[in-house]
C-alpha cells in the first residue's frame, strides 16, 4: 500500500537492469542524495560531522570494498586492517612528496596503490579457500602492520612512528588537518562515498559481478561457463582493495589526522568491517551501509541515551555499551542470518501489500 | 564408411555435417583404475550422439575429458580437426563447448536471469573501466546478451520464473535453467550429462522436446549421457556404448540395439 509498484512496467532491457527499477526506490534515492548533499552541509557542525558522519561514511566504504570481495565473490578476507593501513600510508607519502595535487587525486590513488597490494594478497586465493584463505589474509594483516611500523620511509623518519597529515586543499578549501571546516571534510567524504556505492553497484550488476556471484556459489560450475577463476578472484580482491584502500586514506587524513598504524589498523578493524558486512547483509550495497550505521551510529545513540536521557555513569555506560551491542548482534543474527538488507527486503515485500492480507 | 569431410543423411532426413569432435584412442586413469581405455570416436556437426552404458562405465569421465576436466594420459582430441593443447575447463568453454551436470551445478544465490546471463559471460568484454560507468559500452552489451538471454528464456519456457531466485526453483525447473545456461553461451556443442534423471514421464517429454528443437533450430550439437533406453534411442542419431572403460558399440540406434555385446553388457552376461 505505501510501497507501489502497481503502474511501473519496464519496457526496455535497460530499464528493467538499472539500479532501481521501481519509481518509489528512485524517488526515494534521490530524495536522500539532496539531503545529504544540499540539506547537510549546511546544518551540520563540529561534532556531528566527527562522531557520526565521518565514521559512518567512511566505514561505509570500506564496508563496501569488503562486501565485493566476502559478499559476491565469496572470499573471507581478514587483512581489511591492513589494506587500510596501505591506503593511509600511501595517501600520507603522497600528500607530503606531493603537496600542491589535490587530495581527490591522492585518494584515488591511495585506492589504486591498495588495489596492488590487494593483488599480490589474493594470489594465495586461487589454491586456499574459505577458513584457510581467511588465515592467509591474516598474515596480509600482520605483515602490513609490522612493515608500517618497522620501516621509517613510510612514516618519512618521524621520531615517533606516528603519521599526521599535513593541511591539504581541494579546489582552495581545506579537507584535511586541524582547521579545516567540517562541512568540508562531511562532502569530501560523501563524494566518495557516492563514488564508491555507484562504481560497486554498476560492477556488481554486470558481468563482473556475475562471474563473482558464480565463483562464490560454485567455482567449478562457474569454471565451465568459461569463467577464469584467477582472474576473476585477483579482480575481487583489487577492486575491495581499491575501496578499501580509499576508506583507509579517508579515516587517516580526514577522520583521524594522525595515526598510530598498529593502534588504528590492527586487526580489530578487520574484524569490524567483517561484522558490518555480516550484519548489514553479505553481497547487498546497501548491506555496508547498514551494517556501518549499525557499528558506528548505535553505541553514539546509546551514549547519548544512556548517560545523556538516563543520566548513567560514563564508566558503566561504556561496559553496557559492549554488552547491550553484543546482545542486539546475536539477536540480529538468529532473527535474521541474511543481516539488515534481508530484514529491509522482507520489510519492502510486506509493504506491498499492507494492510491488506493478500 | 563415412568421408571425413561429408557427413550423412539421418533417418528423419536432416543432414549432419562433418567432424566437429574427434577423440583418438582416449585413456585416462586414476592411479590404478583404468576409467577409460583406448577409446575413439567422433561427433559430427549437427548431430545428437549419445553415450550411453551401465554404471560405472565411465561415461562421464568421457564427457569431463571433453569439457577439460580431466586430461586423458593417452591419445588425443580433436576440435574441429585440430588437436587440442591441454587446456583448463574454462578456455574449453571459450571455444564454444558447454555442458550441464548430472548433479544441478547452478549459481543458488542468483536469479534465474542471472544464472542464464552468466551463460553469455565468454561473450561479454567490455573491461571494468566501461562498467564501473555503466555507460556507453557496457550498457549496449549488458542489452545485446539480454537479449539473446531472453530468447532462450522465451524458448525453453522459463519466463515466469525469471527474478526467482534458483534456491527456490523444485528439480525439474533447475533442470531446465541449467540447460538455458549452456545453452545461452551459443555453444557449438552441447554436452548434456544425463539431462534428464529424475524426471518424471512429462518432465521428460519436455526435454525431449527442448533438446530436439535446440538441435533443430539453433543447429545445435549434441553430446548426452542418458539412461532412459526409449529416451535415447528416440532422440539421438547415433550412439557409442560403454562398458567398464571399453567402447563396446558405435553406430545408429538400430545397430546399436542389435549388437550382441550391447546386449550382454546390458543383460549381465559375465566378463571374462
Amino acid at each position: 500500500m505505501f510501497y507501489r509498484e502497481a503502474g511501473d512496467f519496464s519496457t526496455t532491457y535497460p530499464q528493467d537492469s538499472q539500479t532501481f527499477p521501481i519509481r518509489f526506490d528512485r524517488i526515494r534515492y534521490y530524495f536522500v542524495l539532496a539531503i545529504a548533499f544540499l540539506v547537510i552541509p549546511f546544518v551540520v557542525n563540529d561534532y556531528w560531522v566527527s562522531a557520526i558522519f565521518l565514521p559512518f561514511l567512511i566505514y561505509s566504504i570500506a564496508a563496501i570494498g569488503l562486501n565485493i570481495l566476502v559478499g559476491y565473490c565469496g572470499q573471507v578476507s581478514l587483512g581489511t586492517g591492513g589494506f587500510m593501513a596501505v591506503g593511509a600510508f600511501a595517501c600520507y607519502k603522497l600528500m607530503t612528496a606531493f603537496p600542491e595535487v589535490s587530495m581527490f587525486v591522492h585518494v584515488l590513488l591511495s585506492g589504486a596503490v591498495t588495489a596492488g597490494v590487494g593483488v599480490l594478497f589474493g594470489l594465495p586465493s586461487l589454491r586456499i579457500k574459505g577458513f584457510y584463505l581467511a588465515v592467509a589474509t591474516l598474515a596480509a594483516q600482520f605483515f602490513l602492520v609490522w612493515l608500517f611500523n618497522r620501516v621509517p620511509w613510510f612514516y618519512n623518519y618521524s621520531a615517533t612512528g606516528q603519521i599526521s597529515s599535513p593541511d591539504r586543499e581541494v579546489f582552495g578549501i581545506l579537507v584535511t588537518g586541524a582547521s579545516k571546516p567540517a562541512w568540508a571534510a562531511y562532502l569530501f567524504c560523501l563524494v566518495f562515498v557516492m563514488f564508491s556505492a555507484v562504481v560497486a553497484r554498476n560492477l556488481t550488476r554486470g558481468s563482473f559481478g556475475r562471474k563473482w556471484m558464480a565463483i562464490r556459489d560454485m567455482d567449478i560450475a562457474a569454471e565451465i561457463i568459461g569463467v577464469n577463476p584467477l582472474a576473476s578472484k585477483l579482480s575481487a580482491f583489487a577492486v575491495s582493495s581499491f575501496f578499501i584502500g580509499i576508506s583507509g586514506a579517508l579515516f587517516f587524513s580526514v577522520y583521524l589526522g594522525a595515526v598510530e598504524v598498529g593502534e588504528v589498523f590492527g586487526i580489530q578493524k578487520s574484524f569490524l568491517v567483517l561484522f558490518m558486512i555480516i550484519i548489514g547483509g553479505l553481497g547487498s550495497i546497501f548491506g555496508s551501509f547498514a551494517g556501518a550505521a549499525f557499528l558506528v551510529l548505535l553505541p553514539v545513540l546509546l551514549k547519548n541515551v544512556l548517560v545523556g536521557v538516563l543520566g548513567w555513569p560514563t564508566d558503566i555506560e561504556a561496559h553496557f555499551e559492549l554488552v547491550i551491542i553484543g546482545g542486539l548482534i546475536i539477536t540480529f543474527l538468529i532473527a535474521e542470518p541474511h543481516g539488515i538488507a534481508q530484514l529491509w527486503r522482507v520489510a519492502k515485500e510486506k509493504l506491498r501489500l499492507w494492510p491488506f492480507p493478500h | 564408411m563415412l568421408d571425413q569431410a561429408d557427413g550423412y543423411l539421418t533417418a528423419d532426413g536432416r543432414q549432419i555435417g562433418p567432424v566437429v569432435m574427434e577423440m583418438q584412442n582416449i585413456t585416462l586413469r586414476f592411479g590404478g583404475v583404468e576409467a577409460i581405455k583406448d577409446i575413439s570416436f567422433d561427433i559430427r556437426e549437427g548431430e545428437v550422439r549419445a553415450i550411453i552404458g551401465p554404471n560405472g562405465a565411465g561415461k562421464s569421465s568421457m564427457l569431463n575429458v571433453i569439457s577439460g576436466f580431466y586430461v586423458p594420459q593417452e591419445g588425443q582430441v580433436l576440435y574441429k580437426g585440430v588437436p587440442r593443447p591441454q587446456m583448463r575447463p574454462y578456455q574449453v568453454a571459450r571455444q564454444g563447448i558447454a555442458r550441464t551436470f548430472q548433479n544441478i551445478a547452478l549459481f543458488e544465490g542468483m536469479s534465474v536471469l542471472d544464472n542464464v546471463m552468466t551463460g553469455r559471460l565468454t561473450h561479454m568484454k567490455t573491461g571494468m573501466f566501461a562498467q564501473a560507468f555503466w555507460k556507453g559500452r557496457a550498457e549496449k552489451e549488458e542489452t545485446e546478451n539480454r537479449e539473446v538471454a531472453e530468447k532462450i528464456i522465451d524458448f525453453l519456457e522459463i519466463q515466469a520464473i525469471r527474478k526467482t531466485p534458483v534456491s527456490r526453483l523444485p528439480y525439474g525447473l533447475k533442470k531446465r535453467v541449467e540447460l538455458a545456461r549452456a545453452l545461452a553461451a551459443e555453444p557449438e556443442l552441447l554436452l548434456l550429462d544425463e539431462p534428464m534423471a529424475g524426471m518424471n514421464v512429462e518432465e521428460k517429454e519436455d526435454m525431449s522436446r527442448f533438446i530436439l528443437s535446440m538441435n533443430d533450430e539453433f543447429g545445435t550439437t549434441i553430446a548426452l549421457i542418458e539412461h532412459d533406453m526409449g529416451v535415447v534411442m528416440d532422440l539421438s542419431d547415433r550412439v557409442v556404448v560403454m562398458d567398464y572403460g571399453k567402447k563396446i558399440g558405435d553406430g545408429t540406434p538400430d545397430e546399436v540395439r542389435n549388437n550382441q555385446a550391447v546386449i550382454d553388457a546390458y543383460l549381465g552376461v559375465s566378463h571374462d
